[in-house]
């Protein structure tokens, strides 16, 4: 092999290292962690948490990442909160200008998750990717609609879904226990017993979370409530009593 | 699939807050029960303040492996020691020799410990030794991720001559201040006083810890408030 070769030619050094790198997210600041969604009888139910950590400190505790969008999707966000807050700008937007046509039609859940899926995949493709994952769910004429997008345009839509650590600890549960027609109540125990555990397992979960609904007939996010947790086992009070050393 | 869902073979680390506090007549020692691996939280109920001898102890901090062969080598040599000393082992003694195998690796070796006890020359006494192996007998000594909460604390609340409950109390509010910042630390608090009758293990676990900025009083499920008041609906 010619060892001229190892090093690019100027013009492509240019490509690799140009003015626009100062432009690029390279890593995220401020982040949020899972989000988990599920379908139930009458809707869809997201469940966040409202951390926004920076690095391993939990700095911010009352962080909404969940929104709706227009009259029939509500979406969740979990990375870099700054680049929710763009999507959330490029969202309202988006509505607005379906709004101005003024034509008795509204954009539905379905074309929302479309929508994202390109702006996340063509920032994907610019190596300046929205550092985020998206939980996007809603109802439209009665027809149902749960979908995730992330920073490198990886789109799916499931009867449950969850971003980060949701993936790992809540979806087995979901997997085992969600059924068609769960009522609200159902729901809501259940996405609240995936919650304990990502706050028992996830270094980045607060305990303070929200709960956000939409049916036909609208959205609602419930206010913010904190989860009790459980330590009272016996295993937990001495666990190295005859295993000094351990942990 | 997720790209940043957490590396769970990563080494086993203590991010951690651990505290030792002297008082008149011991000392106490206090730590929290979060061992991670990356991102994920390995084991929630962690016991890091380990015993060396019937009243010496020791907090570990940093790597998980590197804070558990440390403490096995000097328990190992103090046990020696006291057979052939013919009584129990100075304070001073279990810390000095945490430094001779801190220091002689510090290359290799990432952990930060606080060695705490009673002896009948010394009384209470903690030593602080921080990662390259300073020894620091100190009045009181933090360590761990989640002290960097802690010194604007400790500078405002430490006193002098505190009582056992005092003591006791001071380090329980730290840890569990450092826990609400800190996501390296979370679980139980646990605490050890040492002093002249012996040793005394406590636990205080969640709903226990007072509640800080920003935290709510945990209740069972949303559904319980909902059946109770109907709550304002916030509209974004």
């Amino acid at each position: 092999m010619n060892v001229a070769d190892s090093s690019p030619a100027p013009a492509m050094n240019n490509l690799l290292a140009s003015n626009a790198d100062s432009q690029r997210t390279l890593y995220p600041y401020v982040t949020g962690t899972s989000v988990v969604g599920i379908k139930y009888k009458d809707g869809i139910l997201l469940a966040a948490d409202m951390g926004g950590s920076y690095g391993s400190t939990l700095r911010y505790k009352t962080v909404e990442r969940l929104k709706s969008v227009g009259k029939h999707s509500i979406i969740g966000a979990s990375g870099e909160i700054s680049d929710f807050q763009e999507i959330m700008r490029y969202l309202d937007e988006l509505i607005l200008y379906d709004n101005m046509w003024d034509d008795g039609n509204s954009l539905g859940p379905k074309e929302v998750h479309n929508y994202l899926t390109r702006v996340m995949y063509n920032r994907r493709n610019k190596f300046n990717p929205l550092w985020n994952s998206l939980v996007l769910g809603g109802v439209k004429n009665g027809q149902k609609y749960l979908g995730t997008v992330n920073m490198i345009g990886v789109h799916y839509e499931d009867d449950h879904v969850a971003t980060g650590f949701g993936n790992h600890l809540a979806r087995p549960i979901l997997r085992d226990e969600w059924h068609e027609n769960l009522t609200f109540e159902e729901g809501v125990k259940l996405l609240e017993k995936c919650m304990r555990v990502l706050l028992y397992r996830d270094r980045s979960a607060v305990n303070k979370l929200q709960i956000a609904r939409i049916t036909q007939d609208g959205v609602k996010v419930f206010p913010p409530y904190s989860l009790k947790t459980f330590w009272n086992f016996n295993a937990f009070q001495n666990p190295t009593v005859g295993a000094e050393g351990s942990w | 699939m997720d790209v940043s869902s957490g590396d769970v073979n990563g080494p086993h680390s203590m991010g951690t807050t651990i505290i030792g506090v002297t008082y008149d007549g011991g000392v106490v020692l206090g730590a929290d029960s979060r061992t991670s691996t990356g991102m994920y939280v390995a084991n929630r109920a962690s016991d890091k303040i380990t015993q060396l001898t019937d009243n010496v102890y020791v907090c570990r901090s940093g790597s998980a492996a590197d804070s558990q062969i440390v403490s096995d080598y000097v328990r190992y040599f103090l046990h020696q020691h006291t057979i052939q000393l013919g009584q129990p082992s100075t304070v001073k003694v279990a810390a000095n020799l945490v430094r001779l195998l801190s220091y002689s690796n510090k290359n290799m070796l990432q952990t930060g410990l606080i060695v705490g006890g009673w002896d009948k020359y010394e009384g209470g006494k903690i030593y602080g030794i921080p990662l390259g192996g300073t020894v620091l007998e100190l009045p009181f000594t933090i360590g761990g991720s989640g002290s960097s909460y802690l010194y604007g604390f400790f500078d405002q609340a430490w006193k002098e001559g505190m009582t056992r409950e005092e003591a006791e109390q001071l380090v329980v509010k730290a840890v569990s201040l450092a826990i609400a910042r800190d996501g390296a630390s979370g679980g139980v608090v646990r605490t050890v006083t040492i002093n002249k009758d012996g040793v005394t293990r406590k636990f205080y676990a969640g709903d226990t810890l007072p509640l800080w900025h920003e935290e709510l009083e945990p209740q069972n499920s949303l559904l319980d408030t909902l059946s109770a008041a109907s709550p304002e609906p916030m509209i974004s």
